[in-house]
């Protein structure tokens, strides 16, 4: 029995899959869905998501949200979804670099959560355009 | 009398602007699919945060006090924000809101309103008028997106947050069909008890963190959504009723047009008629002029 997969942006339905396994950044850490999970209600953090169907795997880059797991249906609330292909790789590497330059200097408390922020996103992208349309 | 080359430039002048109406009207009615398409597309996310946000209440009530965000405050500090277009020619469209904003405005006494405008229209009539502008968003409609709604939103949020404001409020075009807009206005904050949740069947959840955390976590993107929806029904709106109104138009020209061209015809014969007669009559005086 396969997993159903939703996910849904603002903008658009950004996938509508069946897959073997989900495995989802969730914001206290990454966590996988096989088929016949247990009812979940999480919140999504920010990095990559993967599904795998098929023996292909599949990635997305997601920047917070919800995913709630029910009768092997998964469906994830996302503010954004970005497919590896919409992914600038070269914009998200210098906004890598700058976050990093800037976590290494001295700054104040709301400075810091900004600059973690951004650099986790830039990680996030990087590490679903480097994994490829898959 | 007009004379028969002055029906013809008015005639003229009538059928380019009929020209200049029908292609707003074919741009708005393209638009208007495009804007249609995408609160379509909002629907899945806006369905599936309702439920959520219905199964969160049930879970967390209880113990503890609720969420800021659904906390009402008595206060009569109240923020109205009105949605309008930046570009008029679309009938009513724009009116309607403002004057709606007027009579809303005018409920409360003037030291407790503050405004926020969305739109050139909004903005261009109330920046001359007393009531305070807290922040006005223009010419973004052409590229609206959900980061403006969010951009929007959080400022409701944080202004709410910090005890500024009592109550949040929107003001706008809702979408009924091409033909018909309805001005509404929309409670935002705090967040109303009727869209506390549609009562899903309880499901036992494992909440990961637990119920309180992901609750406060989507509130905020659930009056996001709620901006963002209003910003698109007013977008739909408004190439709807320019449509109506470019239609309208054209329409009306076609009827100049012809009552400008049978007055034309009438002129013409007239001319006609007339030069006939001259023929006529100086054909008789030389004939009669000859036999003499």
């Amino acid at each position: 029995m396969p997993l159903m997969l939703e996910i849904a942006t603002p903008a658009k339905l950004a996938a509508t899959e069946t897959v073997d396994e989900v495995v989802i950044p969730g914001a206290e850490g990454y966590f996988g869905v096989l088929p016949g999970h247990a009812p979940l209600l999480a919140t999504v953090g920010i990095g990559a998501l993967t599904y795998r169907t098929g023996g292909r795997e599949h990635h997305l880059a997601m920047f917070g949200g919800f995913a709630e797991v029910r009768s092997d249906k998964v469906i994830i609330l996302a503010d954004i979804a970005e497919r590896p292909d919409e992914i600038d790789r070269a914009r998200a590497e210098r906004a890598r670099e700058r976050a990093e330059a800037r976590l290494a200097g001295r700054m104040g408390e709301i400075d810091y959560t900004r600059a973690l922020a951004a650099f986790l996103r830039a990680i996030a992208r990087l590490m679903v355009a480097n994994r490829g349309t898959g | 009398m007009a004379t028969l080359r002055d029906i013809q430039r008015r005639i003229r002048s009538v059928q380019s602007t009929q020209k200049i109406t029908r292609a707003m009207k074919l741009v708005a009615a393209a638009k208007l699919r495009r804007a249609q398409e995408r609160i379509v597309s909002a629907r899945p996310y806006a369905t599936k945060m309702a439920e959520l946000l219905g199964n969160l209440m049930s879970a967390s009530s209880g113990d503890g006090a609720p969420h800021p965000l659904l906390q009402g405050r008595e206060g009569p500090r109240r923020q109205i924000v009105i949605i309008t277009a930046d570009k008029g020619l679309a009938g009513a469209f724009n009116s309607n809101i403002i004057r709606r904003a007027l009579e809303l405005i005018r409920s409360s006494s003037a030291a407790d309103v503050t405004l926020v405008v969305v739109g050139r229209k909004a903005r261009d009539f109330y920046r001359r008028r007393p009531w305070t502008i807290k922040r006005d968003m223009i010419g973004f409609w052409d590229r609206l997106a959900y980061d403006h709604a969010r951009e929007l939103a959080d400022f409701f949020i944080q202004q709410y947050l910090d005890n500024e404001v009592d109550e949040v409020d929107l003001l706008y075009n809702e979408f009924r069909s091409v033909a018909v807009q309805r001005p509404v206005r929309q409670q935002l904050l705090p967040i109303p008890k009727a869209e506390q949740g549609t009562e899903a069947a309880a499901v036992d959840y494992i909440y990961e963190p637990g119920p309180d955390v992901i609750l406060g976590d989507l509130l905020p993107r659930h009056v996001r959504m709620q901006v963002y929806r209003a910003l698109m029904e007013s977008l739909a709106g408004e190439y709807g009723a320019r449509m109506t109104a470019m239609e309208a138009a054209t329409k009306n020209a076609e009827e100049m047009i012809d009552v400008l061209t049978i007055q034309y015809n009438k002129a013409r014969q007239e001319k006609i008629t007339k030069e006939l007669l001259d023929i006529v009559g100086g054909a008789e005086a030389l004939r009669q002029g000859a036999e003499a």
